[in-house]
């Protein structure tokens, strides 16, 4: 029986999924991605996961798309390749999603860590979109997503010369969120991964789908959007018992209601 | 004692877990030619590498510790009627061989033996300590020859003796000797010629069979810090502690210091 491609390790509420295909540096081929979106979207189902790290592991995140199999496509194969909705099923997950990226997050694996939530990176991370060297483009957010991470300029840069952006470089521009060393990457994003969880899930939610939308819509919608998100939330047992502790000067207690 | 002849340029030796460089042109006083530079960040490499290896010496023979870049060959490419292009050369040559000096993570001691100059006081300072040899002198000579610092002079020498002392030793070029270089914190001992290399391989094999896994981590952090502000470095640190405290050599520190008996320690 061969090894399975993705390892889901579950630490109630988070649960961690790593990228298996170590020979291959995380090439992320059809099947891979597959089996990642798969089980995020379980884990995104179950009800004693709050947040979700998605990590390669200590040596590589995911070195891009398998080129092998790209190369083999027709072109009527690549507009209708499931691939596309593989990455617009992860766009709508609604649980947190921590990317912990060590070594290489490239092509396809750099726009796999920018659909995630949050970026925390080690010290060894790199990444890049080297699709231009080989003729080609980025085709899962590459250009969008980046643009809106580092601005246009960079974004340029990067996607036109397919230069690698260095952990720390990655921090300035905004692309991650901290860089710490690789002995403590997987604790580090465990750390922000409970914080996180520890918060009133309805809230993390709602407040999650807003700031999705500040990237999908104009300010006055996505004003309006926050708003009525807002009132929603003030319904909640979770609201007032937050409000309430506050007031009373001890910790909330929250059940999810 | 191991000695590996691997170019003439450069001589290899190993002694005690330390890695001894010497750069081995003396009749041009140690200047550097790209193969020279070449050898060095290859060497540096693999003592970085070899697990057997807790720290390195970079030295010179002969008189000289390195006079910097070789001028000979600057000469000859006007005389060829070229147009410079250093920009080029130091960063694939230079750069790489600095930055490895200075991210390896393992000591790395300058045993200035004589004159370090331009490229070879960069060379010198780019290392973690410098010993030196009481006829040793060091010069950002750079100005001498109507051209500005490299090799990373700019980012290191003020960081050891402040700005000020910095530029007037980058806009005279004038050497500063051991005695001076002592008083002002631009090298960490000054030793009788003869005893400068005897010294300075105990004090190195001393380092590499300590707590190496730590001296690493301590490296890492002094780095770091020297671009971040006290709230990003205190947290650098804890990362940098979490790490040493998982060690075997951490448990094995605390344990020695409570049984009162000298620490063996494995690196990891």
């Amino acid at each position: 029986m061969t090894e399975a491609q993705v390892l889901i390790e579950r630490d109630d509420p988070i649960a961690v999924v790593t990228l298996n295909r170590p020979s291959a540096l995380n090439a992320l081929s059809s099947a891979l991605l597959t089996d990642v979106v798969g089980a995020i979207e379980a884990l995104d189902d179950a009800d004693d996961v709050c947040v979700v790290i998605l990590t390669g592991g200590s040596s590589v995140f995911a070195a891009g798309a398998d080129l092998k199999q790209f190369s083999e496509m027709t072109l009527a194969q690549m507009v209708q390749s499931p691939r596309f909705v593989l990455w617009d099923r992860l766009r709508r997950v609604r649980k947190p999603i921590i990317a912990a990226v060590s070594g290489y997050a490239l092509g396809a694996g750099c726009e796999l860590a920018m659909s995630c939530d949050l970026i925390v990176a080690s010290e060894t991370a790199r990444f890049g979109q080297p699709e231009i060297n080989v003729g080609i483009m980025p085709g899962a957010g590459g250009t969008q997503r980046l643009a809106r991470a580092v601005g246009k300029v960079r974004a340029m840069e990067m996607v036109l010369t397919g230069r690698m952006m260095t952990a720390y470089e990655a921090e300035r521009a905004g692309l991650v969120n901290r860089v710490v060393p690789n002995d403590v990457l997987a604790d580090e994003a465990m750390a922000l991964a409970r914080e996180i969880a520890s918060k009133p899930p309805i809230s993390v939610r709602l407040a999650k789908e807003a700031i999705l939308q500040a990237y999908e819509t104009t300010l006055a919608a996505g004003l309006e959007f926050e708003r009525r998100s807002l009132a929603a939330l003030l319904g909640t047992d979770d609201s007032r018992e937050g409000m309430k502790a506050f007031i009373e000067k001890r910790r909330p207690e929250y059940h999810g209601k | 004692m191991v000695s590996r002849p691997v170019s003439d340029l450069l001589l290899v030796e190993t002694d005690r877990r330390v890695t001894i460089l010497t750069l081995n042109r003396p009749d041009v006083l140690n200047a550097f030619n790209n193969e020279l530079i070449t050898e060095l960040a290859l060497r540096l490499r693999d003592a970085e590498r070899d697990v057997e290896v807790g720290a390195v010496i970079i030295t010179g023979a002969g008189r000289a510790f390195c006079a910097g870049q070789d001028l000979q060959d600057r000469r000859a490419m006007f005389e060829r009627g070229e147009t410079p292009h250093l920009g080029a050369g130091l960063r694939e040559r230079y750069k790489p061989m600095i930055l490895r000096i200075r991210t390896m993570e393992k000591p790395v001691i300058a045993a200035l033996n004589g004159v370090a100059a331009g490229a070879g006081c960069g060379l010198a300072l780019a290392c973690d300590i410098r010993m030196a040899a009481e006829s040793a002198s060091l010069s950002l000579a750079f100005a001498r020859v109507g051209l500005a610092a490299d090799s990373g002079a700019s980012y290191m020498l003020p960081r050891l003796i402040g700005l000020g002392r910095a530029l007037e030793m980058a806009y005279t070029g004038d050497p500063v000797p051991a005695a001076e270089a002592e008083r002002i914190g631009l090298v960490n001992h000054v030793y009788p010629a003869d005893e400068l290399m005897p010294r300075t391989r105990d004090f190195a094999a001393r380092l590499a069979n300590g707590a190496t896994l730590a001296l690493g981590l301590i490296k890492r952090d002094f780095n770091r810090a020297l671009s971040l502000d006290l709230d990003a470095a205190l947290d650098y640190e804890s990362y940098q502690q979490e790490v040493a405290g998982r060690s075997d050599d951490f448990r094995e520190g605390v344990t020695a210091f409570v049984e009162k008996r000298q620490p063996k320690y494995r690196g990891s």
